[in-house]
């Protein structure tokens, strides 16, 4: 399976074409999701706990108020209040700022329009369920999922987690054998992504969904009503987002273009080091 | 200036283009009729996928008095300025009749006494506005299932459509008017009721008086207020003799007809 290359690089099959294009249809259907979704949480730029909302008393709020004839954006988060002018609550090119949540770039329509908003979200919604059902079905049957994302035991000591993230922190990447499988931060924050925070998405989305909740009404209950399943949805995008950051960031400063081409190609070199072969 | 920053500077440009383009694309895209009709496919399977996991007659979750919304928001039309309104209203709906027509066997015209002497149900459910947010408040109303089966359909009935006093859009083609439909699924299920009643009061104005539609397995742009008549249909985009559509403009409801779900149960 290993093709050799120049003196002390070796090339692996790193991804098979399952996660290749299942990985690559995520990225632009979350990428479609995380923007059409902000198009409708502008709708109501409030979040709360609970069943129903507290007009008055939202956990979070994207407003515009007019301070001296000049209109501000405000972002209040419990008792805090932060100006986001530009940015959240009011934001737009100069003389034509308006009031709305996230600003027009965010969006998806970039104007105001929560009809076509909800148009983009349920038909990427349903892509983005599919995409995560013939991920999860293929790791389970194939061993993707046992093989590669588990950790193994000896990477659960606590010994080697330490190590693990001491030399995370210190940007030293794994190289000749430790880099032919995913280190052991890796396994858990992908296995956090993939089966904790994308379905969530899914789970809290439908328990938004007043059809849905006749059907399942205790998978609410369980969240503890529909503007907390809300307020999840919201927060677990947010992670989503956090989680995207770090992932890019990573990817660019451990060999970008090998990391690229094994997500395209499924080919990843790797250095062998010692008298290894 | 340095290669680096150079360098930065030509990503930041290209990072933002490469964002504007995008923008700019998804915008076009959402524009074009033959890209939004497969979008809007979805909402086809997402109403079979629902029809087909949810029992007809499973029920919205019911509440206890102490869930009762406060600050249970008004939404849409809060005061229809509609001349027909604003009289029935001076009158306190004396003169009000509810007229139930269309694909039935037997047209029906009935006051507000006469409706609060149909079967009735009292329910404490949770409403939830497209928008996002939920208030929860109590309905007591009409059963709307009974008065079909009064009225009588006829074979080829297929849609209940609520016809309201109110304009909330001022249309020079009279399409403004607010109106909403569902299937007899829903017409059908225990919980749709037309409410009179919203927490032990006579309803108020700002929530639909004299009567609204409570449909609680959709969204808040269904349950119509100010519904002044039920017509039973087969077809919710039938054009008359000069191409015109019967009904607003032939999606099955004023929002609908804005670029909305007409099945609106997520």
């Amino acid at each position: 399976m290993a093709e050799k290359t120049g003196p002390g690089m070796e090339f692996v099959r790193r991804h098979t074409l399952v996660t290749r294009l299942t990985h690559w249809l995520n990225v632009l259907v979350i990428s479609l999701l995380l923007m059409s979704g902000l198009q409708i949480f502008n709708a109501h730029p409030a979040l709360y706990w609970g069943e129903k909302s507290t007009f008055a008393d939202p956990w979070l709020a994207m407003t515009s108020v007019t301070v001296a004839d000049v209109p501000r954006g405000v972002t209040s988060v419990g008792d805090l209040q932060f100006e986001t002018t530009g940015l959240f609550g009011f934001s737009g090119k100069q003389g034509m700022g308006e009031a709305r949540g996230f600003p027009s770039w965010a969006t998806i329509p970039s104007y105001r329009s929560l009809a076509d908003g909800r148009m983009w979200h349920f038909f990427f919604a349903w892509l983005f369920v599919i995409n995560g059902l013939v991920y999860w079905l293929w790791g389970l049957i194939g061993g993707h999922i046992r093989h590669d994302m588990l950790p193994k035991r000896a990477q659960l000591k606590p010994g080697h987690i330490l190590h693990e993230l001491v030399t995370h922190a210190q940007l030293k990447f794994p190289k000749g054998d430790e880099a032919r499988t995913y280190n052991v931060i890796q396994k858990f924050t992908y296995l956090a992504v993939i089966a904790v925070i994308l379905p969530m998405m899914v789970v809290t989305g439908l328990c938004m969904s007043p059809g849905f909740n006749a059907t399942v009404p205790w998978l609410t209950d369980l969240f503890g009503g529909r503007q907390s399943a809300r307020t999840l949805h919201f927060i677990s995008a947010g992670l989503i987002v956090a989680f995207i950051v770090v992932h890019v960031v990573l990817v660019l400063i451990s060999g970008v273009w090998n990391n690229m081409r094994s997500m395209v190609t499924g080919k990843y070199a790797i250095q062998l080091q010692g008298d290894r072969p | 200036m340095t290669a680096t920053t150079n360098r930065r500077r030509w990503l930041g440009v290209a990072g933002a283009s490469l964002g504007a383009m995008w923008l700019t694309a998804c915008d076009k895209l959402t524009a074009d009729p033959k890209f939004s009709g497969v979008l809007r496919k979805a909402e086809g399977l997402t109403m079979k996928a629902q029809r087909l996991v949810t029992d007809r007659k499973a029920l919205a979750k019911e509440f206890t008095s102490v869930h009762i919304s406060r600050d249970f928001k008004s939404n849409g039309t809060r005061f229809p300025t509609d001349e027909d309104y604003v009289a029935l209203l001076a009158d306190n709906f004396a003169g009000y009749k509810l007229v139930v027509d269309g694909l039935v066997e037997r047209p029906l015209e009935l006051t507000l006494a006469e409706l609060r002497q149909q079967p009735a149900r009292t329910q404490i459910t949770r409403h939830d506005c497209v928008e996002g947010w939920s208030s929860i408040g109590k309905w007591t109303g009409a059963r709307l299932g009974p008065l079909l089966d009064r009225a009588g359909l006829k074979p080829n009935a297929r849609y209940v459509v609520f016809h309201c006093a109110d304009t909330l859009e001022q249309t020079l083609d009279g399409t403004g008017k607010y109106y909403e439909s569902i299937d007899l699924i829903d017409a059908y299920h225990p919980q749709t009721i037309l409410a009179y009643q919203m927490n032990d009061a006579t309803l108020p104005v700002g929530h639909g008086a004299p009567l609204r539609l409570r449909v609680e397995r959709q969204l808040g742009y269904k349950h119509a207020k100010y519904v002044m008549r039920i017509e039973v249909v087969e077809n919710l985009d039938t054009v008359d003799a000069n191409g015109q559509t019967v009904l607003g403009r032939g999606k099955g409801g004023f929002w609908p007809d804005r670029g909305y779900e007409w099945y609106a149960g997520i």
